[in-house]
């Protein structure tokens, strides 16, 4: 097991919930990550938070990342955080990125959110951020009809 | 963001300077240049007002017509946005560009599940013609136009402008409004698309059509380059697309029978003001060029207003940044500057606090007070198109014109630009650019102030203050559109909601439907609902 873990990649799936298109970042994003040889899935806009979890339950990844630039992150995060505990993700590691001011990353943290990217984070920083993430338990054995 | 790569020499000097369109700029230019691209003022210029339009659209430039200062403003319910609009105009405002939020745009109403947590967030909440009749409460539409930045549902909207007007006792033949209404480009950048390629070009020519008899001072039409260049295009790409995107909806209205003078001078554009002075002054110079001769020889235009390229040259959003953001005042000034020495007949920016929040009153306002000095008290008001005939402009604008031609070669070669769009290989193009972009000012390779050079700790910049967005503006909301349904004459909203699905599906144009739908308080949720059943929605193509 230890040794499929560290052979599999990490995969992440980066998700543009609710109805803003700006997915500038988020593709980016997803580029960047794929550049560094991790593992990516991009939902495309328009998604609810209830099908990007399904969808990173069936493709069994490690990350939810989530792009919002509407302001709408502190209801859509807190719902991605019951909804992943309520579905057995509890192990999942979530991050948020776009238009965030400074005041409400805390708020972020402390509702469940790993780590907070917001707009001008370097993408070093971000890349390393999810380099670090060991692929989860039940990752791989989670995956589709699982 | 960076707006230009600086190649350095050994002894720290710079050896080459490339511009985003991938033009190389030289140290210095003179007359050997202009007779190397053998330019000649007749053809490539002509006398300001004159055909090619490269100088100007008007003899007299800024001297006889101010820009149209028009602000982008709207957010909570269309109380607030009244408010602000009215702010504005009192400041000296000239036109007004009104934001929608996301549910509107995609065509839901404000008590929809998945409008949850957005209603009036971004924008403000429209769920019918009751909500126009408080924004637009007091404001004189014989006097003011009102840019509408919607898209994929902009005949909706076009179509309730028109029965609030009428109720309001406007004359139909006077009120101007400018919907955005170019979908291509939101499934290329922005994002808010609902419909199939196909269908939604189609609503496109039914506003086109519908204008030309019925509200002949609107302007159905806005193409946005301005999108695309956010979203990881060139400038030269930005024009290119632009073009190609306003060709496929003149073809979807010729295809129809109307000659092209009869609509074409409706169509306007919104273009970007961000990035390498020079490179944009060059851009808008050859766009006003092109598309001149593109309607002239391409759709044999007859009448010179069809073939004038009239737009909104504003925004500058990429631009500006999250780190020191009062920096960003300065950057605006200067994408103003671009926006004037290139000819703009609208402008608006960005505000400064626009990478944190909504802007706020007095971010708005420096934002219109900027554009106002550089008229004012700067002189650029002075005389038309400054920079004509400089060795360096006049070689930089060919080579715009002869790499726009470049790129929209390639889109022809994809099969044109509804085929890319749909296949996603536009899309795929800007977003792999996006991503070379950002690398390339992570690596310090284009220069960006305050993000890498002359960086501050974070903790020393001053946050900027935050429009905080009103939960219970959302509850108002949704109160005013359950009145509605309850007040509104139920037969007559159903029977109208009929004909329109009739209309949709028997491939009539669609507006007279909306129309009477809208008069009959129809919500945006059932008539954009209507079109979703007849048409089904895009499929976005995958990024990899």
């Amino acid at each position: 097991m230890e040794t499929d873990q560290a052979r599999r990649k990490t995969k992440v799936l980066i998700g543009k919930p609710g109805l803003d298109g700006h997915d500038r970042g988020a593709k980016v994003v997803a580029l960047a990550l794929r550049d560094a040889g991790l593992d990516v899935v991009y939902t495309g806009l328009h998604r609810t938070v209830e099908a990007i979890v399904a969808t990173a339950r069936d493709e069994a990844v490690d990350v939810i990342g989530l792009s919002i630039m509407s302001g709408a992150h502190v209801p859509i995060c807190r719902k991605l955080v019951d909804l992943c505990r309520h579905e057995g993700l509890g192990d999942m590691r979530l991050v948020v990125g776009g238009v965030i001011p400074k005041g409400d990353v805390a708020t972020l943290q402390s509702m469940g959110i790993h780590a907070v990217f917001p707009g001008g984070t370097s993408l070093d920083e971000l890349v390393a951020w999810f380099q670090a993430v060991r692929p989860r338990e039940g990752g791989l054995r989670g995956t589709r009809g699982g | 963001m960076g707006v230009a790569r600086y190649i350095k020499d050994g002894k720290g000097g710079v050896e080459k300077v490339v511009l985003q369109s991938g033009i190389e700029v030289k140290p210095a230019y003179g007359p050997d240049d202009l007779a190397a691209i053998g330019f000649d003022p007749e053809r490539d210029l002509g006398a300001p007002g004159c055909y090619p339009f490269t100088r100007s659209l008007h003899p007299s430039g800024y001297r006889t017509r101010d820009w149209t200062t028009r602000q982008y403003t709207g957010f909570g319910t269309p109380e607030e946005t009244n408010e602000r609009f009215k702010l504005m105009i009192g400041q000296g405002q000239t036109g007004l560009n009104v934001a929608f939020d996301l549910p509107t745009q995609m065509g839901l109403d404000s008590d929809d599940p998945r409008a949850f947590g957005e209603v009036g967030r971004v924008g403000m909440a429209v769920d019918s013609l009751a909500d126009f009749e408080v924004a637009f409460d007091g404001i004189d539409l014989h006097r003011v136009g009102a840019g509408l930045t919607i898209n994929a549902i902009a005949s909706v909207m076009l179509a309730m402008f028109q029965a609030f007007a009428e109720k309001k006792g406007f004359a139909r033949d006077r009120i101007s409004a400018t919907p955005q209404n170019d979908i291509l480009k939101e499934m290329i950048g922005r994002g808010a698309w609902i419909y199939p390629t196909r269908p939604a070009v189609r609503l496109i020519g039914d506003t086109l059509e519908y204008c030309i008899t019925d509200l002949p001072r609107c302007n159905p039409v806005s193409v946005c380059g301005y999108h695309i260049r956010e979203s990881g295009a060139t400038p030269a790409q930005e024009i290119a697309y632009a073009i190609a995107i306003a060709n496929a909806y003149i073809d979807e209205t010729l295809r129809r029978g109307h000659h092209v003078d009869s609509f074409a001078q409706r169509i306007t554009f919104n273009f970007n003001v961000y990035g390498n002075l020079w490179e944009q002054v060059a851009k808008f110079r050859a766009a006003r060029k092109l598309w001149a001769r593109n309607l002239k020889e391409r759709y044999h235009a007859e009448n010179p207003k069809t073939m004038f390229l009239r737009g909104l040259f504003g925004g500058g959003g990429s631009g500006l940044t999250k780190q020191q953001p009062e920096n960003n005042i300065m950057r605006g000034a200067f994408y103003a500057l671009s926006a004037a020495l290139g000819g703009a007949q609208t402008i608006a920016l960005c505000s400064f606090d626009e990478a944190y929040t909504i802007p706020t009153p007095r971010a708005a306002l420096l934002s219109l007070r900027t554009l106002q000095l550089i008229m004012d008290e700067v002189g650029l008001r002075d005389t038309v198109d400054p920079l004509a005939g400089s060795y360096f402009i006049e070689t930089l604008t060919r080579q715009m014109e002869d790499k726009i031609q470049e790129e929209m070669a390639e889109v022809e070669g994809w099969g044109g630009i509804v085929e890319a769009v749909d296949r996603g290989l536009v899309q795929r193009k800007v977003a792999a650019q996006a991503y070379e972009h950002e690398r390339a000012i992570q690596q310090g390779e284009l220069i960006k102030v305050g993000v890498n050079k002359y960086v501050m700790d974070e903790e020393d910049v001053p946050d900027v203050d935050l429009h905080r967005y009103d939960e219970s503006a959302a509850a108002r909301q949704i109160e005013r559109l359950h009145a509605v349904r309850r007040s509104r004459d139920g037969q007559a909203a159903t029977s109208s909601l009929k004909s329109l699905e009739h209309a949709a599906r028997e491939q009539r144009n669609v507006m007279p439907a909306l129309v009477e739908c809208c008069r009959a308080y129809c919500t945006v949720g059932e008539m954009a609902g209507v079109f979703r059943d007849v048409f089904g929605e895009f499929r976005e193509p995958s990024l990899f």
